[in-house]
């Protein structure tokens, strides 16, 4: 296998991971463990309050930094499977951590967000690997979340991942730096303008002629999921890590 | 008047207006045309350049520097200006800058102007109150002209009339110019603004006109552009009126540098724009014998005091973060209800209302930093959108009305069930039990009410699974024991 210290890492899986794409989550552990690390789940997690905070709730977040911090401070690594709640902490965590006035916080933040990694990060850059082991024999298209595109840097790294895959067919998609239109509560405030930009996006995916859109945050995935579905695409969405938690001998 | 006002004060909300202007498929087919061709050349003329992100970084720290110390970089600017013979006059907002134009224009003695291109004059709304007080404003820029004749609003902050195609334009040159037999190629409607132009310069012998930048150390004033109507405008007259938002100072004329290579590649594509125009008082002999400069606040000392909203005014006005903006790109910037429109303009129109008016402008965003990625001075706009959120939020939910905010109560709610782990399982377990109703038989929900209902108005959303992560984390670790 390879040389890489087996670490202790502690899995914040996002509360819509949890609650909507469980699968995505166990999909995780099964790569990490695979791999030969262990994986923690600290079980007091809830929300990286991303949603409260984007949409102007900023006094609302500021628990739930807290909370996030008492829960993962002791981490060797935390790994989420989310480039958005990743971005909202490395984005604002120091700057919420400076407004809620305690030291001891903001050095507690400052500390624990070099070992906070997007889930396609902690492979790619942490670890330094493409290759994981994984099998999926399926026309694949890679949907970059702006999050992850523009805020976390990932460049090609989710490419490079799927690129190691055995028996993938990896399709590139056409406009891949526009954004699919979800943007949290825009989806809902601005209805008209979201589902313009949904539709170019479904429409860029279904001109891959790819079976399933990947991407390394299910928010935009399940943007793209409902209208895919609502339209009778029979193009399915899964997460990046569903992919690179597939093996020869458990699928077909 | 010349045509319907973008007034923040009486716009519609933005979604609102935008579904009105998506319904006008020509309008979208328009704006995509005209901001990807922008948007390719952009990138080709900012991908040759080897240090554009320490450019990019340069711009930053000389607009943030030139904020730090505004007062007096002003200061400076107005006695250079005043040692030049240019004369200096302040204007607190815009109705006292529109009447310092008027009585200017008035005391020199001409019933007509001809106007540079000037986001600052369609901020005031200058050109109907030269019109109330009999004096006749001629648009020169080729984009507002269009607008002016065809009584339209502008839509764009470097391409005005980006909204409309040559077929259009061709119909309003028409109709206006009593041209029934103007052909449609652009050669043929050049030629005939060229002449319906040119009279103009010839004959009226007052100017008024913006600034792209205004030179603290020498009391210079620059303005840049494309057709040269400008360089007409600055030579001809004899009274050059510039009205400028006290933003646009930069401390030294070496900061042109790095201001004129970002703002022509940003804004139009070009290595560098067609015409530089940078005059510095007045000159016996060569140009307008009279210079003023008003420089005017209008809310923009309100948006310096904000430590986190203030880096909007490091604005240069190139558009590129409208032609880059997915939502700009779907509704035209009419939808904005202002002429700051795109991304700069939800950040910047609703501080300039001091947030007053256009509260819906910062939610109109998926906050996908795009505009940010091309900024050529590097204004966090996702940021500044988020912290005019929290404004807006506070607005919304203070006093006693705020008690009864959907939205916010629905916030404070789920806030609640985040701060405790007990609570947000049982907050899972009764999703499951309350989407039962609206769940299909293949485990899909086409219809979800009240605020959600947004979301299933183009997309479906699945089923809970039966199973949470959390839940099934627990089970494993108890198996594992």
């Amino acid at each position: 296998m390879h040389e890489e210290i087996a670490l202790r890492v502690a899995l914040f899986i996002a509360c819509y991971n949890d609650t909507l794409f469980p699968e995505t989550g166990k999909a995780v552990v099964r790569v990490l463990e695979r791999l030969g690390h262990t994986v923690e789940f600290p079980a007091g997690q809830t929300c990286c309050g991303q949603m409260h905070y984007n949409t102007g709730y900023q006094a609302e977040a500021m628990p739930l930094l807290e909370r996030f911090v008492a829960q993962f401070k002791h981490a060797e690594a935390v790994v989420v499977p989310s480039s958005s709640c990743v971005a909202m902490m490395r984005d604002h965590y120091p700057k919420m951590a400076d407004q809620i006035g305690k030291l001891s916080l903001t050095v507690e933040v400052e500390k624990l967000l070099p070992r906070v990694f997007e889930f396609s990060e902690f492979l790619t850059k942490r670890l330094g690997l493409e290759d994981v082991g994984a099998y999926y024999p399926h026309r694949v298209t890679y949907h970059a979340s702006c999050h992850g595109l523009r805020n976390l840097m990932l460049g090609d790294g989710p490419i490079r991942l799927l690129k190691a895959v055995r028996g993938i067919d990896l399709v590139e998609i056409d406009d891949s730096e526009q954004c699919c239109g979800f943007g949290g509560t825009f989806a809902m405030k601005n209805v008209e303008v979201s589902s313009a930009m949904l539709a170019e996006k479904v429409a860029a995916v279904l001109n891959t002629k790819a079976q399933a859109c990947t991407a390394c945050d299910n928010s935009c995935l399940m943007h793209v999921q409902g209208a895919l579905h609502r339209q009778r695409t029979g193009v399915k969405t899964l997460h990046l890590a569903e992919i690179l938690a597939g093996e020869e001998r458990s699928t077909l | 008047m010349s045509g319907a006002i973008l007034d923040p004060r009486t716009a519609p909300t933005f979604p609102m207006a935008a579904k009105m202007a998506m319904g006008d498929l020509q309008l979208r087919q328009n704006v995509r045309h005209a901001t990807d061709v922008i948007r390719a050349k952009r990138a080709q003329v900012v991908n040759e350049m080897p240090d554009w992100q320490e450019l990019r970084e340069a711009g930053k720290k000389i607009r943030q520097h030139t904020m730090e110390h505004l007062d007096y970089y002003l200061q400076e600017f107005e006695a250079n200006c005043t040692h030049a013979g240019g004369v200096v006059h302040w204007a607190r907002d815009a109705e006292e800058a529109r009447h310092i134009i008027v009585q200017l224009v008035k005391a020199s003695g001409s019933s007509e102007v001809i106007k540079i291109k000037s986001m600052t004059t369609e901020e005031i709304q200058l050109n109907p109150a030269l019109e109330a007080a009999g004096i006749h404003p001629f648009e020169t820029d080729l984009a507002e002209l269009i607008i002016q004749l065809g009584q339209d609003r502008p839509s764009h902050i470097v391409v005005p009339a980006l909204h409309k195609n040559r077929h259009q334009i061709r119909e309003i040159f028409q109709r206006e110019m009593d041209l029934p037999e103007l052909g449609e190629r652009p050669q043929d409607l050049a030629d005939a603004a060229r002449i319906f132009l040119r009279e103009k310069f010839l004959r009226v012998k007052t100017g008024v006109s913006g600034a792209n930048f205004l030179i603290a150390e020498t009391g210079g004033v620059c303005v840049v552009e494309s057709e040269g109507n400008g360089r007409m405008c600055l030579t001809l007259p004899d009274t050059l009126i510039t009205v400028a938002g006290i933003d646009k100072v930069l401390p030294r004329f070496q900061d042109l540098e790095v201001m004129l290579q970002l703002l022509p590649r940003s804004a139009t594509g070009e290595r560098m724009n067609p015409y530089n125009s940078i005059w510095t008082g007045v000159h016996a002999g060569d140009g307008p014998r009279a210079f003023h400069v008003v420089l005017m606040d209008n809310a923009r000392t309100v948006v310096l005091a904000d430590p986190e909203g203030r880096q909007t005014l490091h604005c240069i006005r190139c558009a590129a973060c409208q032609n880059a903006c997915p939502v700009y790109t779907q509704t035209g910037g009419h939808a904005y209800g202002s002429v700051y429109a795109g991304p700069i303009g939800a950040i910047l129109t609703p501080q300039l209302q001091e947030m007053h008016h256009a509260q819906s402008l910062p939610y109109a965003s998926s906050l996908c930093g795009a505009c940010y990625e091309v900024c050529p001075v590097k204004i966090n706009i996702p940021e500044v959108l988020i912290h005019l959120r929290n404004k807006v939020v506070k607005q919304n939910t203070a006093g006693f009305a705020g008690l009864f905010d959907v939205e916010a109560g629905a916030m404070k709610a789920m806030a609640m069930i985040f701060r405790s782990e007990r609570r947000f399982r049982a907050a899972q377990r009764l999703g499951r039990i309350a989407e039962r109703p609206i769940v299909d038989k293949e485990g899909w929900i086409g219809w979800l009410p009240g605020l959600l209902g947004g979301w299933t108005q183009s997309r479906d959303l699945q089923e809970m699974p039966k199973e949470t992560f959390r839940d099934w984390w627990k089970k494993r670790d108890a198996d594992d024991q």
